[in-house]
């Protein structure tokens, strides 16, 4: 029987490569343990273990691809896990439907290398600064390239403007395009308004013929590729794709943006909350936060670790720190209710089933 | 004439199913992190993925989970299949309609309501809720594979070892069950490669730190594919290639379909 | 003995009800509420509404092209594999699903680097000076990420039934006088239908639910029913819209597996 002969190579194989990557076994930590669901590649694995190696808590991670999808299985209570990074809105989410629990700052010393403003900006949706502590942040802006794109560039205008029909790459999320949309007409971001959204709603559907694809992750990619003349992307991915492809430029639009901070908090059902409290306090470390920011190109919001970036260029760049009371209009996005997420979800879907 | 069409028209056929493969074996050798630029040639991933302890610990949740969830699912099923050839039509109408279900429902809502069915019971997500969800998608297989099999059988060969004195266990693992070989190995190997291959339904029944490859690159979507998840793959694909063709060049001992 | 035999079902009686039957008991009752628990059929009704019903169609008319051009490359592959010598047959077999083990996702991504403007497919042509090809982010490219992804699902129940066939019966046709097409039409395909039919709603099954090929190669301009229902559970958290919708896909589904248990009545197609 040949199939019984593959079969069982197949499992020797399957077996043989089990115990090749298996034996490591659960370790354990002898100070226990903390559960951690953040965004998908948003740490440097290094800091980690060298958490784990300083502390003795052994650290279970986790990871998520959007709010949206943390959001519920945060709040049925599926996993306890013991500490979160979402976004700002997301955070006055939490806090509104009773899902965190107060953070005791006594346990992260290290509180002091964030900046007052950073705290200061997260009152949006943590008036008190009592649940969360920023992890990281950055502006929405256009990434364009230099070689297909010859004009000066600082409004959302552009998005419009035929001369770049098939080239334009939007963001697939409700929030972003919509902010998008509604900054250029001088909107709000958070504009509950019926008349403003359908406004908005109308000129996405009029762009909708020019974009080459809407997107969320694959800006990235599509514009280092050359894929793509211009993009809507976050601050955090412009020095990378820079990094990988010279032609391209990042500027944030004169009418405004959006200026969003993903956060630290810990939900109310954390088994290991001063576990949670002390790696907090360790990503807040200035060494441990120059590890992560070099690693994932997004924004640090500690001062002491911006202070020991070698590279001059970056550690000035108007990118990664942007002095925001240069701009005008920008804004944090904000929790709008259910019958609010409902309205956006509603347009949104009528622009992505227009022609 | 007609020979040369046939090997004309299998390598057209054989070229748009390995393209994208060879693409990924290619972007496994890129030296640069993105995918949409050429960067040199390099073995570095290869190097880099067996130091990659997240990687490997997701490889062997996948291979455990599929290894596991083929193996229950072959028993369950073709121990069910045995039972359901025998009954009355609606029952067999029921069983091969409720078969049918977890085949046809996308497989989003599968896995949804089995996160609802989880957190009604109040269960606890991790390993365990993975495998009992791949289990029951992997059964369909092996039943759709197995009853055919069935249908086939001789009913008089059993029937005669009967007769010549064996009691019904053995005469069923002597005269049916090697009948039924092929469809149970069919569909273990399709349950197998289906659970390697499921995303979504895993995505909603998993816990915290626990992984499998496609929940892996589903996360790595958001910051670029790690160029050491395409070497992991070429090596996967590779090792798999090399076994099918051993096995194929070695010669073919006599067929009794007895010896196991 | 008969009774023992049927104790043999009891696991997978226990199994299926616990984990196919409860859950969809489930679907069914969260697409009856609203938010606040109270019954409404407004999830259900919503197919009507002019996004859905659109995307619904799209996602039809888009399947059952996929499924005809699966169904005309899979027909003569698979007669072609069903003649060849036996030996050669479960090597042949394995490979049409030894793609499955490279994972989905990244074969999908790897035909967006072949498809994209200045892909892999392109630059080969620029180099041969042929006119460049733009059907990345367009139902076209949608419809080759369907037909690549469910092809092998078409191949391997065609060529199962094709396989099994009596070459009795197409000698005899032969000895009878029947020329080629004779033996073909009235012999060979109408044998073959409980394959095609099998292969048919594998394909078109799983072409009408999908949502990642389409964000992936449609550039999520297109709006899919797969899409819908996806955003709905992930981004807009409205879980009871989205069960109502399944619900309707459900019934769609539903349908045409009745349309093939008509054409396939002893259940005899089968994927392997």
């Amino acid at each position: 029987m040949k199939k019984t002969k593959l079969i069982s190579a197949l499992l020797m194989t399957a077996l043989a490569a089990f115990l090749l990557t298996g034996c490591g076994g659960d370790k354990g930590g002898e100070n226990g343990e903390v559960i951690v669901y953040n965004w998908g590649e948003y740490i440097d694995p290094d800091t980690i273990d060298m958490f784990e190696e300083e502390t003795g808590i052994k650290v279970i991670y986790d990871e998520y691809e959007t709010n949206e999808i943390m959001y519920p299985k945060v709040a049925s209570g599926t996993s306890n896990y013991d500490l979160l990074c979402p976004s700002d809105y997301m955070i006055q989410k939490l806090i509104e439907n009773d899902l965190l629990t107060e953070i005791n700052f006594d346990n992260i010393p290290n509180m002091k290398n964030i900046g007052q403003q950073y705290l200061d900006q997260s009152k949006e949706f943590d008036p008190e600064n009592k649940y969360s502590v920023p992890y990281c942040f950055g502006t929405v802006g256009l990434l364009y390239n230099k070689t297909m794109v010859d004009e000066p560039i600082d409004s959302w205008d552009v998005l419009w403007d035929e001369k770049y029909s098939g080239n334009i790459l939007m963001q697939d999320s409700v929030r972003d395009a919509f902010m998008v949309s509604l900054k250029r007409l001088g909107y709000s971001m958070n504009s509950l308004d019926a008349a403003q959204l359908e406004e908005a709603r109308d000129e996405l559907i009029a762009q909708k013929p020019l974009t080459q694809a809407y997107v969320v992750d694959q800006v990235r990619d599509k514009m280092i590729g050359d894929e793509a003349a211009i993009g809507v992307i976050y601050s955090g991915e412009a020095i990378y794709t820079q990094r990988e492809n010279e032609n391209l430029e990042y500027v944030v639009p004169k009418e405004g943006s959006n200026v969003w901070i993903d956060c630290w908090v810990i939900p109310k059902n954390a088994q290991n909350k001063e576990n949670a409290e002390a790696f907090i306090n360790f990503m807040c470390r200035e060494d441990i936060a120059l590890m992560n920011f070099e690693y994932i190109t997004y924004s640090t919001p500690n001062d002491a670790a911006r202070a020991l970036i070698e590279d001059e260029a970056i550690r000035n760049s108007e990118i990664a720190f942007p002095d925001l009371s240069k701009y005008n209009d920008m804004e944090t996005f904000h929790y709008l209710g259910e019958e609010g997420d409902e309205m956006y979800n509603e347009y949104w879907k009528q622009v992505k089933s227009a022609d | 004439m007609k020979k040369f069409f046939s090997r004309f028209y299998i390598t057209i056929i054989f070229i748009f199913l390995y393209a994208p493969i060879a693409t990924l074996i290619v972007l496994s050798f890129n030296k640069s992190k993105t995918r949409a630029k050429w960067g040199g040639f390099t073995t570095k991933w290869y190097v880099e993925l067996f130091e990659n302890e997240v990687i490997l610990e997701a490889l062997q949740n996948t291979l455990l989970l599929a290894l596991l969830s083929a193996l229950i699912a072959t028993v369950i099923g073709t121990a069910a299949c045995i039972a359901i050839n025998h009954m009355h039509r609606a029952w067999r109408t029921f069983f091969m309609g409720v078969t049918n279900i977890p085949m046809l429902n996308a497989d989003i809502v599968t896995g949804i309501s089995l996160m609802l069915l989880y957190l009604s019971f109040g269960m606890s997500f991790g390993f365990t809720t993975i495998l009992l969800a791949h289990i029951t998608f992997n059964i369909p297989y092996v039943i759709l594979s197995v009853m055919p099999k069935m249908k086939q059988l001789n009913k008089h060969t059993y029937e005669a070892a009967m007769d010549l004195g064996a009691g019904p266990v053995y005469a069923f693992f002597r005269v049916v069950f090697p009948d039924l070989l092929p469809g149970i190995f069919t569909g273990f190997l399709m349950a197998f490669t289906m659970s390697l291959d499921d995303f979504i339904i895993t995505h909603f029944t998993k816990g915290p730190g626990v992984d499998t490859l496609s929940t892996k690159i589903y996360t790595e979507l958001k910051k670029g594919i790690k160029p050491e998840m395409y070497a992991l793959s070429t090596i996967i694909f590779v090792a798999v290639l090399v076994l099918l063709i051993i096995i194929n060049k070695a010669p073919a001992k006599k067929e009794t379909g007895r010896e196991l | 003995m008969k009774n023992k035999r049927n104790l043999l079902a009891g696991p997978y009686l226990v199994w299926s009800v616990a984990f196919i039957i409860i859950p969809l008991i489930m679907v069914f009752y969260y697409g009856f509420i609203d938010r606040d628990g109270a019954f409404t059929l407004e999830n259900i009704m919503a197919i009507a509404s002019p996004e859905h019903s659109k995307a619904l169609w799209i996602s039809i008319r888009l399947s059952l092209i996929s499924t005809v051009i699966c169904f005309l490359l899979a027909y003569p592959l698979a007669m072609i594999l069903a003649n060849m010598s036996v030996n050669q047959n479960q090597f042949i077999v394995l490979v049409f699903i030894l793609p499955m083990w490279m994972n989905f996702l990244l074969r999908t991504l790897a035909w967006q680097t072949l498809l994209e403007k200045n892909g892999v497919i392109n630059s080969v042509l620029k180099f041969l000076s042929l006119p460049t090809i733009n059907i990345i982010n367009t139902e076209a490219a949608i419809i080759l990420g369907m037909v690549y992804n469910f092809l092998p699902f078409m191949v391997l129940p065609i060529y199962n039934s094709l396989a099994r066939m009596d070459h009795d019966v197409i000698n005899a046709a032969r000895d009878l006088g029947a020329n080629n097409v004779q033996t073909f039409l009235r012999i060979i395909f109408p044998l073959s239908i409980p394959g095609v039919v099998s292969g048919v709603t594998m394909v078109f099954v799983p072409a009408l639910t999908t949502f990642v090929i389409s964000a992936i190669l449609g550039g999520s301009k297109i709006l899919l029913i797969g899409n819908v229902i996806e955003q709905e559970f992930t981004q807009a958290s409205n879980w009871n819209l989205g069960s109502g919708l399944s619900i309707v896909l459900m019934i769609f589904i539903i349908i045409s597996m009745v349309i093939s248990s008509i054409l396939d009545k002893d259940g005899e197609g089968n994927m392997l």
